[in-house]
């Protein structure tokens, strides 16, 4: 590919870096990548740094301060393509809890002088700021997933990233199903696809990393969780979780306050 | 043919027969805490005293210490995953120098099916008609189904969730085994009578020193069969359906489960007789490219997806495409039902949805149905 290697950008937001770290994590790749991608800004990797513009930037993390807002805004202005990474960039992440709170009080609490604390009262995916081209799901984001759209973008076809249940994908690793056969509570049949079922395939409910799947029905999956006799103020916790305020998890937790 | 006893010690002695003519051998046993159609080597693997509970649902295994092999009623997974893998590579294309090269790699597995039930050997004579009749012949199932031999037990037991016989699919053996046994606990004995169906049956029973059955056994044999269909509780009513179910997309009910239904495709995945498949490319780094065939269900919104968007939205409409392909359309396409009463999609759906259930109150005229009833 020579010098027609796409220059990439990496970005990162309010997050734990976790995401990113998926991306190191693609070791046995790694190095193909970087033979296909010229990786001309990623502070998580390299000192090195390449100037924009850049055909591709990758965003990990939430807006949740005034200065984000600005800088999201200038990253959309010098890329191609902006593809956001994981459940912070997508949904607002974990700290998007604060978004059912009030921030003020949490500064108050937590911060000897809160008036130096500088935040916005919503912890935002990136989307409500900027024309986001494809979102990555997932606490973290899955590496296979990941390379499949990095390869997608070297081909030039849509990447093939399904938004159908976690449960297609246990039934297509021929898993028992925890819930039907545990009466273990698990958000998979609300969920959205792409860990490869890893939490069932433990033996564990699926936690909702990958946030809800396209057609989620939440008020259903309530009520069973209801009937395997979990209290309301869990199943409010569950669907609070690292995809919480992305609808309909947000409006299924409301529904249960 | 004629009716055979297999004594108990000779059940292992079938087993060995049949991995020594290179088949592999799969059947039931316990693993992950469902009962497991696997690999076996042994008759000791099977799930001796191992009885199935499944309701709306719900799964549950029970010992009752007792010697009996096949004492449940069906697994989770059904043969399609051996016959119609979740996953197939249709073909592999490389990238070498200027040019590509396609590369076609064929499993060849000799599959013996052993416990293989009635509902289940009407399933995979479905599938037969969906992938070897008519002008597109699926080449991979042809040779699979060719070179598996079936080895049906009779059912013993019923769950809740089993309504073979009003759907005309069990729980007798239709014609199409290899070999067909039923297991006896009469008077303190147990054995097995054993009937050879097919000429492949016939080689392996020829290995077997196998006594002649006698007019009593027929008798037991029959009268076993008689009591599992008074077992079976639930039922479909038949008579009309295709008509109703197409005079009625707008029925109240169709609302009513869709508030229910998760749209997971758990149903779909475990019915035995669903084919849809939708192929995808899976691409590595080098340029190579795996074009890959694996289930989809009717659940999903890409199952629809053409240009500009996709054809049903709702999952009400979802949910009236499966239970009216199942039970009306599957006619019209392939001349039976789409369902062969083994009711995996009742137990298997989180929140135990029953299709038997619903076509009962679709059956009440809209205009007399009361919500909930
Ligand atoms: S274990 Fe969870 S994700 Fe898997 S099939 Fe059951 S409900 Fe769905
Ligand atoms: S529709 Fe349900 S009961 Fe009928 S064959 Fe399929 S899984 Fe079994
Ligand atoms: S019910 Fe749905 S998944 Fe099953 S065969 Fe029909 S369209 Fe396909
Ligand atoms: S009927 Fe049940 S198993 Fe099927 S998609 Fe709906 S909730 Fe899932």
């Amino acid at each position: 590919m020579g010098n027609n290697r796409p220059k990439l950008a990496v970005w990162k937001f309010a997050s734990c870096d976790g995401c990113q770290l998926s991306l190191l994590d693609c070791e046995d790749e790694l190095l193909a990548v970087a033979e296909a991608v010229q990786i001309a800004y990623f502070p998580e990797a390299t000192r090195e740094v390449v100037e924009g513009p850049y055909d591709v930037s990758f965003v990990e993390g939430s807006v949740t301060t005034p200065h984000d807002e600005e800088r999201i805004r200038e990253i959309r202005e010098i890329s191609g393509i902006v593809i956001t990474l994981g459940a912070c960039a997508t949904s607002g992440g974990i700290q998007a809890l604060r978004n059912f709170a009030d921030v003020q009080e949490f500064t108050n609490i937590v911060y000897a002088n809160p008036q130096y604390i500088d935040t916005l009262d919503k912890s935002h995916p990136i989307s409500d700021y900027i024309k986001v081209d494809f979102e990555l799901r997932g606490c973290p984001i899955d590496k296979y997933q990941l390379l499949e759209v990095v390869i997608s973008l070297l081909a030039g076809k849509r990447p093939n990233i399904p938004t159908h249940s976690v449960c297609m994908d246990c039934k297509l690793k021929m898993n028992t199903c925890v819930l039907v056969a545990g009466n273990e509570p698990c958000l998979g049949p609300v969920t959205q696809a792409g860990c490869g079922a890893l939490c069932p395939s433990y033996n564990r409910g699926c936690y909702g990393c990958f946030g809800p799947q396209d057609s989620a029905n939440t008020d259903s999956m309530t009520e069973v969780w209801r009937h395997l006799g979990v209290a309301d103020e869990t199943i409010l916790q569950a669907f609070r979780g690292f995809n919480g305020f992305l609808e309909p998890f947000k409006g299924a937790s409301e529904r249960l306050e | 043919m004629e009716l055979k006893v297999l004594q108990l010690d000779q059940l292992n002695d079938l087993i060995q027969v049949l991995i020594m003519d290179d088949y592999q051998l799969i059947g039931p046993k316990v693993k992950d805490g469902v009962i497991s159609y696997d690999s076996i080597k042994s008759s000791s693997e099977l799930p001796i005293g191992i009885i199935d509970h499944q309701s709306p649902g719900k799964y549950a295994l029970q010992n009752i210490q007792s010697s009996r092999f096949f004492g449940y009623t069906v697994s989770p997974y059904s043969w399609k995953k051996y016959l119609y893998p979740p996953v197939q590579s249709l073909f592999k294309v490389n990238r070498n120098g200027k040019g590509i090269s396609f590369e076609v790699t064929n499993d060849e597995p000799r599959y013996a099916f052993l416990g293989v039930r009635g509902c289940e050997l009407n399933a995979i004579k479905i599938q037969d008609k969906i992938f070897l009749k008519g002008n597109y012949i699926d080449p991979n199932y042809k040779r699979r189904r060719e070179l598996s031999m079936i080895i049906a037990v009779e059912c013993f037991n019923t769950c809740e969730t089993c309504f073979c016989d009003s759907v005309g699919s069990g729980p007798e053996i239709p014609d199409g085994a290899d070999i067909v046994l039923t297991e006896i606990f009469e008077d303190g004995d147990h054995y097995f009578l054993a009937r050879s169906e097919t000429e492949k049956g016939q080689d392996i029973f020829n290995h077997l020193k196998l006594n002649d059955a006698d007019d009593k056994h027929v008798l037991i044999k029959d009268a076993q069969l008689e009591r599992v269909r008074t077992q079976l509780k639930r039922r479909v009513q038949t008579t009309g359906l295709k008509s109703n179910l197409m005079a009625n997309p707008d029925h109240p009910r169709w609302d009513e489960v869709a508030e229910r239904c998760l749209a997971c495709s758990n149903c779909t995945m475990v019915c035995p007789t669903c084919f849809c498949m939708t192929v995808e490319d899976v691409n590595d780094l080098d340029g190579t490219t795996d074009r890959q065939m694996r289930w989809d269900s009717c659940f999903t919104s890409e199952f629809t997806y053409i240009h500009g968007g996709n054809t049903r939205e709702s999952v009400k409409s979802r949910y009236r495409q499966w239970l009216t392909h199942k039970f009306a359309s599957w006619q019209d396409q392939f001349d039976s039902l789409g369902c062969v009463g083994c009711g995996r999609c009742i137990t298997w759906c989180p929140p135990g949805i029953d299709i038997t259930e619903e076509l009962e109150a679709l059956s009440i005229p809209s205009n007399q149905y009361k919500k909930g009833e």
